[in-house]
């Protein structure tokens, strides 16, 4: 970027100028400014020192240093957290310098767990993406900075619900029904991922504008040193610091963003409805609309008494539930440092309503971070807390499909203010429809589910440099992670969707759920550089342990219907009290090492080894080892490449290394035990109820799934890294895979078992390529892509059969399950009936090909039909600076990847309009009378669609007002449109949908965003 | 002095590493997980077990249907009860179904498959039930109970309980020997959670066997007809509860083991029937809510599944009998389920079936016609095919309508056994030539059933219209399916009825259908199991 020219174009500058003046002087002062590559600030503080003495200095406030130099000394710039540069000086001289973060310097350096290591040496799969490079504009979720941005990493947020959880992928899953997430570690605190009963997402916990970086680990010779924990990849994120000898600098950061009204499923209208209707069912025709008595009141279902008087409602329902919402978010952060005390405080919050309506999310963040060092440098302590204070309210989300299926000739609101004043669908008797659909606007309006969260997370961290013997480092990290999590589920008793004129209505539940994680790491390194063999040893061993605790109560009931407000008599007092408490926990106890050894600068070696033991498995299975090795070779730094004007960067990286599995069901799995039933399953002798027992199935012999990793890779520069990127080539087999599956009857207490069952294999490449294409004083631009290609296949499983993906149930029917494990194919591949089309094209209803010839369409004529695993996807972003302005965009694209339209299945036939169960009336989608379905088909490959799509995720402009104030005030204001657009040919809502079944999407509007940023 | 300070360092760390390992030894903290050896020194410990093992044929799990006993089904869907209603009565003429889960069609259109989800569901509930009551023998045999201090007063009721479960181990054998051709078979020396350890699936002739053995091993032992009611523990099986089963046994030996044993039927139908045992004074009253608290209604049913619909929260059993049975022009509220969600519309019967009763006078034809038409020309349609809402979740009691205690989840108990079955099965094994019974009882005992329904009695009877008869009385109620395969008119084309093979005026299937298949699991799991023919 442009940091990186400006920086070499200085150098260039200095060294030439140096290079004339030397011959003049013998001694003199060389003197200048330092400023920060990021925000072209002054840097206080930074360390100058003359190379092979003690001579030194620091910045001052304004950035300027002075020193007393002899003519061809060398000057050492450092920072902490940027990249060190040297330069040959000749007194008399000005020397400005520019300092990259090491986070996001090509030459900088990169933490790998439990360590760091320059990025020039790392052995494997390492992308950093610094924060200049996050995506931008209205991001609630940390991990939403980074999607798009690294090659072989899929993050796609689960839906458009305000503070939704991302789901993350890297180099596709590596598990079946183990955990397939990637280790998240924040800080070097490894995290859970837990977020507790009433969180959305567990990373909502950090404000986004603390994080300075990402660094996504992805092979194993990488990954290893994190064992059982990293088969799916690490993500590290690194929190921003104060830095030493810094003043104060204020930092806000507001952005306010307007969220537009969601684009609904394309249903039929009020008028279209009843043409179609009345087409369909015109016996049933006084279904439609509402009929009301003299008094106004609602009558009966379908009572067309000559007395009543009928109306035909046109209410557009999605039109109803849906919003457009505003959301704010103001961060506010303090750098400095006392004394040698760096410190940086911050305070954030965000307010966000979600487009459906009630839904609501607010966050309140306060963190401070100390890194202070003693000693001279010998002893660096880090010490980071955070306090976070969420706030949820969930919108009722099953008002997104009852809304596409409401009958569009009712009313939202009922006449005489019956059931909380929402039209409710009548019976024939008069009372209540209760298999009608439920009001949308009811279901949203009369449930305020609620939850509070307050979360704790910090760690202290002491690294000491041994006085005796500096080149040995010992490093102690301690740290807690608790959250306290209280909700509150409540419906009034006269909500219709909710009413039992028996036992009582409405709801009226509350919950807890905390969460504690604490973890101890200790860790020795040595580093030993023996120039008579050109080497360099980095040596570390370390032990960690790690203890998950958790703990959920609930207390459930229901409301009594009181009939008499005057006596107090009431029927339906039977309340369902349901309460109860679940508890468990897991150690995990570590031992590693990792070796570091470089040889002439050229080659390099890793090996990793990581030993791993924990509580989910009995004690012959319990430790796991996860050995890995990296070896890299820098051909440029060879002699035939040093002097390449072209190639300023080649090296290849070969790697290899186990990784594990072990985060899969409870936490007991290996131990049997009795499970005590609860008050909903007695048994009476006699009319005496008994709880009952029973003893749990168990798998004496889980244990881990491992996965082997290799990986090759090439890291490329070209033109001194106007263009540079990296290609990569991986192999993943994942063997003794964690997998829930059938065992034989008769030899457990359950039928299905998390057994070390089956392989499963990723194979991939990965390109990436960033091109600075106009670098000029004025104007910059640079551009960056990254695709993947990912296959994932299953390779034995459980004895050759295949086995029901059981997360894929659909909507409509009861447990219909539409995707298989099978081997030779993709795991989740959808398993349908071969559909029969007629010679125009269209579907024939309920006929199939009967796949295997035995005459019969049963299930055995099912086959596998496509997967929603995208095998290419694709990033793009670009930055571009004309002088003050910014303009950003970045960008996805996935190819390949197949969704089964499940809102089409199950609304688009036209059963859907008359249902006897009940009966009521129903819409369906305007597709409907293209399928020409009159039942669902749900198993038909029809459905099965193809959904590559290109999505612009992000559009920023920006402006930079800078040194306002005397030079003590810089202004950025930006606008941004998140979500701008979506290219694709999918028929449904959103082709983006992970897992592949698209039903009941909370939808993802189009964000604009106004943001401005102070810094002084 | 440094050498010490290092010495004691790594002492200390050495320490801590050691206890930090030891954290790895965990045992569940949470209140409702407990250890075989704490759980069982509590003597009521045996009864909360026996408990599970009568509840496992009726509610999906450990709470209502949640935290289910099988897996890879729809809690709701997972009880041993609805799914052995689906395997019984959807595949007949008796009922079908208008929804759309999963495979729930193929039952009546007999032509399911080797993966179909509630055939896998049927296996491994039977098998369950085999497995809690190995268990349960496992855990309550005598050299146990002494070590865990279990008093001699206790002991003796736990003997009782021992005795329980083996007959609810050999009902469901039983049910696997008619439905499949016989599952594997486990016993209590079997070994649990090895991985080696494949049970084999004995011939039909081994399992008959087992069964019998079983049965008579049991039935001299156990309490005597009727004492469980009189003492306050109905519902818990007697002597006539392991009659009843070897009656059914017998009956359907040629079928099982292509022996037959109507004799040895008689033999047990007559202790039944001279029993304490005796028909209720109305049979429309043995479907009601209060089933299980009125003696005229207890003296009838031998065995039942007892359900209520606060302690029992579960979407099986009668449950889905009666909401399932409930739609079109049907006022929920009339059979007692105005909740919230109460009635669901989707069984209904087949026109054969209705044509076998007199509709003026047989008090059995239960149907409801408003809105509903006789034939099915769309089987997806709740109007077509008449609703059958037998059993109802209420009651009357001296004039008053009393409903079950809760508005969706019903109280009515299911009647596994009862006499009006026993009296049907001793003239059926009378007219097929068992000995040691008469015709004239018989034709006696029929016509006390004819003379409850308001039906003429009759002078003669035939296998056909014992058949019939057994339609009539006992619909619904789980038989059909056993009856059909006994009369060779099940997958045959002696008899059709609408939709079965997947036309509408019916056609005959496959006469493998007159087994369900081994599911592809079971068969891929386990070596020594084998696919039923034709599969």
């Amino acid at each position: 970027m442009l940091k990186h020219l400006s920086t070499k174009l200085l150098m260039l500058a200095a060294i030439l100028f140096c290079g004339v003046t030397s011959a003049f002087a013998q001694g003199g002062t060389v003197t200048g400014v330092v400023t920060d590559a990021s925000d072209g600030m002054f840097l206080p503080g930074a360390t100058i020192v003359v190379k092979g003495t003690t001579q030194g200095t620091v910045t001052d406030i304004n950035g300027s240093y002075s020193i007393q130099v002899n003519a061809n000394q060398v000057l050492e710039f450092s920072y902490v957290g940027y990249a060190t540069q040297e330069f040959v000086v000749q007194p008399g001289t000005t020397l400005n310098v520019v300092l990259q973060s090491s986070a996001q310097s090509l030459e900088g350096v990169v933490i790998i767990g439990y360590g760091s290591v320059k990025k020039k040496d790392a052995t494997g799969s390492v992308s950093v993406v610094g924060q200049d490079e996050f995506n931008k504009g209205a991001i609630t979720n940390p991990v939403g900075l980074i999607a798009g941005k690294v090659a072989g990493v899929q993050i796609t947020s689960n839906s458009g619900a305000p503070g939704e959880a991302s789901t993350i992928r890297i180099r596709g899953g590596s598990s079946l029904n183990a955990n397939n997430n990637p280790l998240i570690v924040i800080d070097g605190v490894v995290t859970s991922g837990e977020g507790g009963s009433g969180s959305r997402s567990a990373l909502n916990a950090l404000n986004p504008a603390d994080i300075e970086s990402f660094t996504v680990l992805k092979d194993a010779s990488a990954t290893a040193i994190y064992g059982s924990r990293a088969s799916n990849g690490v993500i590290l994120i690194t929190t921003k610091k104060g830095r030493e000898g810094s003043p104060l600098k204020l930092e806000y950061d507001g952005k306010l963003s307007f969220y537009e009204k969601p684009k609904p499923l394309g249903v039929l209208s009020s008028d279209e409805f009843v043409k179609l209707f009345t087409s369909k069912n015109p016996n049933q025709v006084n279904m439609l609309g509402v009929y009301y008595d003299q008094d106004g009141h609602q009558v009966a279902g379908n009572d067309s008494d000559s007395t009543n008087t009928h109306t035909i409602y046109n209410t557009d329902w999605q039109d109803e539930i849906y919003r457009s919402a505003f959301a704010m978010d103001h961060s506010l952060s303090a750098t400095g440092a006392y004394k040698t005390m760096p410190y940086r405080v911050s305070l954030g919050y965000t307010d966000q309503d979600g487009t459906l309506k009630t839904s609501e999310f607010t966050r309140t963040t306060i963190s401070a971070a100390l890194n202070p060092t003693f000693f001279k440098g010998y002893l660096k302590l880090n010490i980071n807390a955070n306090g976070t204070f969420i706030k949820n309210r969930f919108a009722n989300r099953s008002a997104i499909g009852a809304a596409a299926q409401m009958d569009p000739t009712k009313p939202v609101l009922s006449t005489d203010g019956s059931y909380g004043g929402y039209y409710a669908w009548l019976g024939n008797g008069g009372g209540l429809n209760s298999m009608a659909t439920s009001n949308p606007v009811a279901l949203l309006e009369q449930q305020t589910d609620k939850s509070d969260l307050s979360r704790f997370y910090g760690n202290f961290q002491a690294d000491y440099k041994f006085h005796f013997f500096p080149d040995l480092r010992a490093n102690i990290n301690l740290a807690i992670d608790n959250s306290d999590n209280k909700g509150t589920v409540y419906v009034p008793n006269y909500a219709a969707w909710a009413t039992d004129n028996i036992r009582g209505g409405g709801r009226d539940d509350k919950y807890t759920g905390k969460n504690k994680n604490e973890l101890l790491d200790f860790y020795l390194n040595y580093k030993k550089e023996v120039p008579s063999i050109a080497s360099v040893f980095d040596v570390m061993a370390g032990y960690s342990w790690q203890h998950f605790w958790y703990e959920n109560t609930w207390d459930n009931k229901n409301i009594p219907i009181i009939i008499d407000p005057v006596t107090g008599d009431s029927t339906g007092q039977k309340l369902y009290p349901i309460s109860g408490v679940d508890r468990g926990e897991l150690f995990l106890v570590s031992f590693f090492g990792r070796l570091n050894y470089s040889f002439m600068d050229k080659y390099l070696l890793t090996a990793t080894v990581r030993q791993d033991g924990t509580s989910r498995f009995s004690e012959d299975n319990r430790w796991g080892l996860f050995p890995a090795v990296g070896l890299a070779w820098k051909i440029n730094e060879e002699g035939f490449l040093r002097d390449s004007k072209v190639i300023s960067q080649l090296k290849l990286r070969i790697g290899w290394g186990k990784t594990g599995q072990q985060d899969v069901g409870g936490y007991y799995g290996y131990q049997g035990g009795y499970s005590i039933g609860t008050q909903n399953s007695m048994y009476p002798f006699g009319n005496v109820y008994d709880t009952v027992i029973r003893p749990n199935g168990y798998n004496p012999n889980i244990k881990w799934e491992t996965t082997t990793t290799m990986n090759i890779g090439i890291d490329y520069g070209f033109f001194n890294d106007r263009l540079y990127g990296s290609i990569e080539y991986y192999n993943r087999k994942t063997t003794d895979l964690l997998t829930y599956a059938p065992v034989p009857a008769g030899t457990n207490f359950v039928n299905n078992l998390n057994q070390n069952i089956g392989d499963l294999e990723n194979r991939g490449v990965e390109f990436s390529i960033n091109g600075r294409i106009i670098s000029n004083e004025e104007m910059f631009w640079e551009l960056g892509l990254n695709a993947t290609y990912n296959k994932n296949e299953i390779t034995m499983l459980y004895d050759g059969a295949s086995l029901e993906n059981s997360n894929s149930t659909i909507s409509g029917g009861v447990g219909n399950v539409i995707q298989i494990h099978q081997v030779g194919e993709s795991a989740s591949s959808f398993f349908v009936y071969e559909q029969v089309y007629d010679n125009d094209g269209n579907p024939i209803q309920g006929l199939y090909v009967d796949r295997n010839g035995d005459g019969i369409i049963n299930s055995s004529d099912k086959y596998i039909y496509k997967n929603p695993n995208a095998p290419l996807y694709f990033g793009i972003s670009s930055t571009f600076n004309y002088k003050k302005w910014a303009f950003f965009f970045s960008g996805r694209a996935n190819f390949g990847n197949y969704v089964y339209n499940n809102a089409q299945s199950e609304l688009a036939t036209f059963d859907r309009l008359y249902r006897d169960e009940g009966p009521y009336a129903g819409n369906v989608l305007s597709s409907a009378t293209d399928i020409n379905f009159n039942i669902p088909q749900y198993f038909s490959d029809y459905f099965v669609q193809e959904a590559s799509f290109f999505r612009m995720d992000d559009i920023t402009l920006s402006y930079t007002f800078e040194n306002l104030l005397k030079n003590s005030l810089n202004i950025r204001v930006s606008a941004t449109c998140n979500n701008a657009f979506v290219i694709t040919n999918y028929d449904g809502l959103d082709p983006e949908v992970f897992g592949g079944i698209d039903n009941n999407l909370y939808p993802r509007s189009r964000v604009w965003v106004f943001g401005v940023n102070l810094q002084f | 002095m440094k050498k010490i300070f290092y010495i004691l360092a790594l002492m200390a760390i050495a320490a801590v590493f050691n206890a930090c390992i030891k954290d790895l030894d965990t045992v569940p903290i949470d209140p409702d997980e407990v250890t075989a050896e704490i759980i069982f020194k509590n003597p009521e410990a045996y009864t909360q077990f026996l408990a599970k093992c009568y509840a496992g044929l009726a509610l999906g799990g450990n709470d209502g249907d949640g935290q289910g006993d099988i897996s890879g089904i729809d809690g709701g869907f997972s009880p041993y009860l609805r799914q052995y209603w689906y395997h019984q009565e959807l595949t007949t003429d008796e009922a079908v179904i208008s929804w759309e889960d999963q495979t729930i069609k193929d039952f009546h259109y007999q032509q399911w498959g080797t993966s179909d989800v509630f055939i896998a569901a049927m296996y491994a509930r039977i098998v369950y039930q085999v497995t809690l009551v190995n268990e349960f023998l496992r855990q309550s045999e005598d050299g146990r109970l002494s070590d865990r201090g279990i008093n001699e007063e206790w002991k003796a009721k736990i003997a009782q309980y021992r005795l329980e479960a083996r007959f609810l181990r050999a009902l469901s054998l039983w049910h696997g020997l008619d439905m499949f051709g016989g599952t594997i078979l486990v016993t209590e020396s079997d070994p649990i959670g090895d991985p080696d350890f494949f049970p084999p699936r004995v011939t039909k002739q081994q399992m008959f066997e087992y069964i019998e053995s079983e049965l008579k091993d049991i039935e001299t032992q156990m309490v005597a007809p009727r004492e469980w009611a009189t003492s306050g523990q109905y519902g818990r099986a007697d002597q006539a509860s392991a009659w009843t089963l070897l009656v059914k046994l017998y009956l359907n030996a040629e079928v099982y083991i292509g022996q037959p044993k109507y004799t040895e039927s008689i033999v047990y139908a007559n202790k039944i029937i001279g029993s304490s045992y005796e028909l209720a004074p109305t049979w429309q009253q043995l479907f009601w809510a209060n089933n299980d608290q009125v003696d005229a209604t207890m003296q009838e049913i031998i065995f039942p599944i007892r359900f209520d619909g606060i302690h029992e929260r579960t979407n099986g059993g009668t449950t889905f009998i009666i909401n399932a049975a409930v739609g079109g022009k049907m006022d929920k509220a009339d059979y007692g389920i105005p909740g919230d969600n109460g009635g669901w519309g989707g069984t209904r019967v087949t026109p054969e079936f209705v044509g076998k009763f007199d509709l003026e006078t047989d008090k059995r034809a239960t149907f409801f016609t408003d809105g509903q038409n006789l034939s099915i020309d769309d089987i997806n349609l709740f109007a077509e095919g008449y609703a059958y809402p037998k059993f109802v979740n209420l009651s009357v009691v001296n004039g008053d309508t009393i409903n079950g205690s809760d508005g969706n989840m019903v109280d009515t108990d299911f009647p596994m056994f009862r006499l009006a079955d026993v009296y049907l099965m001793y003239a059926e094994a009378i007219v097929r030539g068992g000995t040691g019974g008469n015709l004239g009882d018989a034709i006696n005992y029929i016509n006390e059933l004819r003379l409850r329904a308001g039906v003429p009695t009759i002078n003669d009877i035939t296998l056909d219209f014992i058949l019939d008869e057994r339609a009539r009385e006992l619909a619904w109620e789980c038989h059909r399916r056993t009856d059909l395969v006994r009369f060779g008119k099940f997958s045959e084309s002696t008899y059709v009825w609408q939709w079965k093979g997947n036309v509408k005026q019916g056609q005959s299937t496959n006469v493998k259908y007159n087994v369900f298949p081994i599911p592809d699991s079971e068969v891929s799991s386990n070596p020594n199991v084998s696919q039923n023919p034709g599969y």
